[in-house]
């Protein structure tokens, strides 16, 4: 039934667009529908866009893994809407054309602006499409039981038929039904996690037991470590990590797991049962937990309430959204989170393990776990940094950009982005009980932060499942779909009819459209099975550090400073979009990535904006001050 | 038909410099209250545990604040600009013109 569903929701999404797609026949219909959407579904569209793979998984699953640091995603991207309804949206309508180098160049024409701002949403689009991709695989691997590279080239695929089908009115109408129905079933998720309230013991409905990892007390003795509460266990090996956790290799009845060491605070010690995966050396069958991986051999689902309000065995029953935020935030209530570590064995073999810790409600719902706000001056510089991407980020995003030419006047943009605020915020603040919930449903799969909302769905039975997982995977399609329309107009409209001017006719414009977004589509697959297993919601954070830094600058400088040069504005797209690739390149996250200590990276802060987005300010307004040349008024 | 504008009618908008204005404002009204929450954050980061009513805490409600009130000033503008455009309906009257 769950692929039934979900197929079928596919092929109708697909079928959509082919339909809407032989109405397409003008180039603005291809890249603007037209300019004729009504706003309240273009407002709609706006939600569909924005609500992406990073905002429906990421964001859940970051909140769930996080707490309230995952929450701040919700609350910047919805502010990043204030300033494109209040400073962007109209004032870009009246100048614009079709894209977001159109309307730079409006008041210049020239071809550096072109070449630099088209550059600039390739680019854009493409970090931005990495998320969506990843995402994409994510939702596969539950759903299909296909690997994760197999999601990411099928949703390659579906985009590319859909955008080589249709085009800007194609999405418009995805983008429209996706956004809706995402924010219908999230509200229905949500009912759901209250009316089942929390528990100590959460059993999915009764559906899958909960599993109580176990605590037994051990001894040092002799370097060695043993295990005083039971017999029968003798120690194999024992490994640090350079975050300073320890971990046994213990064997019990010819079963080996890797447990976590414990010391107290009064010097006892004890070791942790931990979900662990072993890849040996010699390229055999992956162990989960001691015995080869198999479909009735997975890591285990996790996440829980360690105490409720002070009570290690209890539930609520039915609860109310504020009474569930309550009780997790309770001072006495503990939530048991989860952790990875990484290091290899004496005999090579590289071994992932998930252990659990403890963390106190009331500290999960205020900002700290993950962006350090009490920490050093760095650690606090980067959560300014990001913050601040994400409240300039959104109305520097080339997809959402051309929105605005999709409906027929300035006052339209500017009602279909309201109606957009109303749709997206209604969601973000669902995105906070469904990630609670997942937090605490016993749901969690501690290797992949992104299931927790799909895996939250399946908890309460297969059609909530079904439904949501193909509105993710709408979802995903929808976005990419946009992102590749926003990348292939950059190619087609910007680079090879705007700035090497080659005088193209509207048909031969639309096919190298389809052209370039059957390219961009492809390297999106390649990126998204490259960035496996990265949170998709700070993958999009970056996205829009890059998106606020190269075009924001250039947006507001030329609505609001009448000197602005485009010597200026070139130099300031330049800059801004290299300072901050660069310094997520040489970012501690990125250091990982590459299989590097973190900590070892050249720069110290993961996200870029605080340092990219004003030296693109700074570096436009001191190059425009150096050129001469004075642009004209558009309007 | 690419070097025209995607969709102007060719009319000045003579509410333009008031919304302009009016978007400015209500813009610096918002970061302010956005600001703050960095900054309590950075400074006072205890302040955010703290319960403020039906045991939610401060960083909670200040978070749906922070998205309700994009709502609200969204709203109050849209309906400023709109009593704007109307003392200035035969100049203002939306660009129309089909793309060409």
């Amino acid at each position: 039934m769950v692929l039934t569903i979900f197929l079928a929701f596919v092929v109708f999404i697909v079928g959509l667009s082919v339909y809407l797609g032989r109405q397409t026949k003008t180039s603005s219909g291809y890249y603007a529908a037209g300019g004729q959407i009504h706003w309240v579904v273009n407002g709609i569209a706006f939600a569909g866009d924005y609500l992406s793979a990073a905002s429906f998984l990421g964001i859940c699953g970051m909140i769930a893994t996080q707490g309230y640091d995952g929450f701040l995603y919700s609350i910047g991207y919805l502010a990043g809407w204030v300033v494109a309804l209040f400073v962007i949206a109209e004032p870009l309508r009246r100048m614009g054309r079709y894209t977001f180098a159109d309307a730079i160049d409006a008041p210049f024409s020239s071809p550096g602006i072109q070449l630099a701002a088209a550059i600039s949403t390739l680019v854009v689009s493409l970090c931005y499409l990495i998320p969506q991709m990843v995402g994409a695989g994510v939702l596969v691997e539950p759903l299909l039981g296909l690997p994760h590279h197999w999601g990411v080239i099928m949703v390659g695929g579906i985009v590319m038929i859909i955008v080589a089908t249709a085009g800007m009115a194609s999405t418009t109408y995805v983008q429209f039904l996706k956004g809706g129905l995402l924010i219908i079933f999230s509200l229905v998720l949500v009912v759901a996690v209250c009316w089942r309230g929390l528990s100590t013991a959460p059993d999915q409905g009764g559906t899958v037991p909960f599993y109580r990892h176990r605590t037994m007390a051990a001894r040092i003795q002799d370097k060695t470590i043993v295990v005083t509460e039971q017999p029968g266990w003798q120690l194999l090996e024992t490994q640090s990590t350079a975050a300073g956790d320890r971990f046994a290799l213990l064997q019990h009845d010819g079963l080996a797991t890797w447990w976590r060491i414990d010391t107290g605070p009064d010097g006892t010690t004890s070791v942790r049962e931990t979900e662990c995966v072993v890849k040996p050396k010699s390229g055999s069958t992956r162990l989960i937990n001691g015995n080869p991986e198999s479909p009735d051999n997975t890591i285990r689902q996790v996440g829980s309430l360690a105490s409720l309000r002070g009570e290690s065995n209890a539930s609520t029953g039915p609860i109310s959204p504020v009474g569930l935020i309550a009780a997790i935030g309770d001072p006495a209530t503990k939530v048991t989170r989860w952790r990875e570590s990484k290091f290899s064995t004496e005999s090579g073999d590289a071994v992932t393990v998930y252990h659990p810790s403890e963390s106190d409600g009331a500290r999960l719902l205020r900002p700290g776990m993950r962006f350090k706000v009490q920490g050093t001056w760095l650690e606090r510089l980067d959560f300014v940094s990001l913050m601040l991407a994400l409240f300039l980020g959104t109305a520097a995003l080339p997809h959402i950009l051309i929105r605005y030419y999709t409906v027929p006047g300035a006052s339209e943009a500017r009602k279909s982005t309201i109606v957009a605020i109303g749709a997206i915020g209604t969601f973000y603040v669902l995105t906070l009980f469904m990630g609670l919930g997942a937090m605490t449903s016993g749901v969690l799969n501690p290797a992949d932060s992104n299931m927790a909302a799909p895996l939250l769905a399946r908890s309460f039975g297969n059609l909530l499942f079904a439904v949501i997982s193909a509105i993710a995977f709408a979802t995903v399609l929808g976005t990419v779909s946009g992102l590749v329309v926003a990348a292939s107009g950059a190619v087609a409209h910007d680079l090879a009819d705007r700035y090497l001017n080659l005088g193209l006719s509207d048909s031969t414009k639309i096919l190298l459209g389809k052209t370039a977004a059957l390219g961009v589509g492809t390297i999106g697959i390649a990126l998204g099975i490259m960035f496996k297993g990265m949170n998709v919601t700070f993958l999009v954070g970056l996205a829009f550090a890059v998106a606020a830094s190269a075009n924001l600058p250039a947006i507001i400088m030329i609505l609001f400073w009448p000197r602005v040069t485009a010597t200026g504005v070139i130099a300031s797209i330049i800059i801004g979009m290299v300072s901050s690739l660069g310094l997520i390149a040489l970012s501690p996250d990125m250091w990982g990535m590459y299989g590097l200590l973190p900590s070892a990276a050249p720069v110290p802060f993961s996200n870029p904006g605080i340092v990219s987005i004003p030296l693109s300010f700074i570096t436009l307004v001191i190059v425009s001050l150096l050129s001469k040349s004075r642009k004209p008024l558009t309007d | 038909m690419l070097h025209e504008p995607a969709n102007n009618s060719g009319q000045i908008d003579p509410a333009a410099p008031y919304k302009s204005r009016l978007g400015l404002a209500l813009f610096g009204l918002y970061a302010t209250f956005y600001a703050a929450f960095v900054a309590i954050n950075l400074l006072a980061p205890g302040l955010m545990e703290l319960p403020l009513f039906w045991g939610i805490n401060f960083a909670v409600v200040y978070g749906f604040v922070l998205i309700i009130a994009a709502l609200i000033l969204a709203v109050i503008y849209d309906a400023l600009c709109r009593t704007q455009e109307a003392k200035t309906p035969s100049t203002s009257a939306k660009d129309t013109q089909a793309w060409s």
